[in-house]
């Protein structure tokens, strides 16, 4: 196969990785570190470099539509970026002494994670006592606006997200991916803040998050120049053209059938970590 | 809803229009410079065999700033795509740093203050040298 049409070949994955990313809120990693490594073979540090930059497309591409809504709660976003980005560069620098098919064997539990993560009910867990001091002080209270009218919000159990946040970071620079699922559990779950404001705020803190371990990676050298061309490429086309395709799609079948998919990629990248084929 | 009347308040949300903006205009940037390097380098490298099987990483020169910029002077493909890949990785750098201006903006000094921190932690990571 020569670089032409593996790049052909990349371009059309990363389209659809792009697509899927931005249906399910995962990210484009979640399916590209996948098909780069089990299915073209390539070094898993390729493939987390890849993965990074197309995380961080992802994000910026649909954060430019989200947050004129009104949904994202930049003073959230920022705050737990603090604890991302540490962490980030933490997993960056852990990824050094793991071994590469540790990394795929923790990769493939993730990716099982998000996938369960994608498809569970999803039942706001929204309050409204005013309990934490740190939510007061920091002025992470807010309110978001629905058909309904304005919904407001309270934020609690500021320290447990932070925690979280610190390993959503560390698992976002150690595999490359934007570890939207254990973002979105952290805020949902813990600090109790509306679904929506989760997801978009979770989308807003990706692409900062990915750009810290970036860099790193990029000095390393796990961003190739001849992967980043199809990435780039494909994941923006698929993140912004796609989205529009998929507004007739049924959603909810085609969410289902992607977190089985998922799971068996996730079952394979265990299996061959284990057999230390990654 | 007393903040909707003043005068802070909007110009929050030119601030966050302002943003919208810079991300699309990096995002397209970067694809635009993407995809001209990607020209330069498929008519050079395009009969090649992909060696990605083994990791032995990118060529030395295109790890750091320096080394893109001057392949890019040479109109080496390789080293316009990896500035392609420098601009979508500045683009969120840049935000947090608009960011703050936003919060200096509704005087939320305390804000700025975190919005620095974050600022710091990923110049942080690209001074160190963490990355060999």
């Amino acid at each position: 196969m020569s670089i032409l049409v593996f790049t052909l070949i990349i371009l059309a994955g990363a389209f659809v990785a792009g697509m899927l990313g931005s249906l399910t809120g995962l990210g484009g990693g979640v399916v590209l570190i996948p098909l780069l490594t089990l299915i073209f073979h390539v070094d898993i540090r390729y493939a987390i470099g890849a993965s990074l930059i197309s995380s961080i497309a992802n994000s910026s591409g649909a954060a430019a539509a989200y947050i004129k809504e009104g949904i994202t709660n930049v003073r959230i976003g920022m705050f737990l970026e603090i604890a991302t980005t540490t962490g980030a560069i933490i997993g960056a620098l852990l990824a050094v002494f793991i071994p590469t098919n540790a990394v795929a064997v923790i990769f493939g539990l993730v990716l099982i994670f998000s996938a369960f993560m994608s498809v569970r009910n999803k039942t706001d867990h929204t309050e409204n006592i005013d309990k934490s001091p740190l939510a007061r002080k920091l002025r992470l209270n807010s309110s978001y606006p629905t058909k309904d009218g304005i919904v407001h919000y309270k934020v609690q159990n500021v320290a447990g997200g932070y925690g979280l946040m610190t390993f959503a970071g560390i698992m976002s620079g150690l595999l490359g991916i934007g570890s939207g699922a254990l973002k979105v559990l952290a805020m949902d779950n813990i600090m109790r803040i509306p679904f929506k404001v989760s997801t978009t705020t979770s989308n807003f803190m990706i692409g900062v998050t990915a750009a810290a371990s970036a860099v790193v990676y990029l000095q390393r050298g796990y961003i190739d120049p001849g992967l980043a061309l199809p990435v780039i490429l494909g994941v923006l086309a698929g993140a912004f053209g796609g989205s529009r395709l998929l507004v007739k799609a049924n959603t909810k079948t085609l969410r289902i059938l992607f977190c089985v998919v998922i799971t068996f990629l996730a079952l394979e990248m265990i299996y061959n970590g284990l057999n230390g084929k990654l | 809803m007393r903040h909707l009347f003043s005068a802070s308040y909007w110009e929050q949300k030119d601030v966050e229009k302002l943003i919208g903006r810079l991300l699309r205009t990096g995002v397209v940037l970067a694809s635009i410079v993407a995809f001209i390097g990607g020209i330069f380098y498929l008519y050079i490298y395009g009969k090649g065999q992909p060696q990605y099987h083994e990791f032995i990483g990118a060529a030395e020169p295109m790890r750091h700033m320096k080394g893109i910029l001057q392949g890019v002077a040479q109109t080496d493909g390789a080293a316009i795509i990896q500035l392609g890949v420098v601009i979508l990785i500045s683009t969120p750098i840049v935000r947090v740093a608009f960011s703050a201006l936003a919060f200096f903006i509704e005087k939320d000094y305390k804000y700025v203050l975190i919005t620095f921190i974050v600022f710091c932690v990923i110049m942080f990571s690209m001074i160190s040298k963490m990355g060999g």
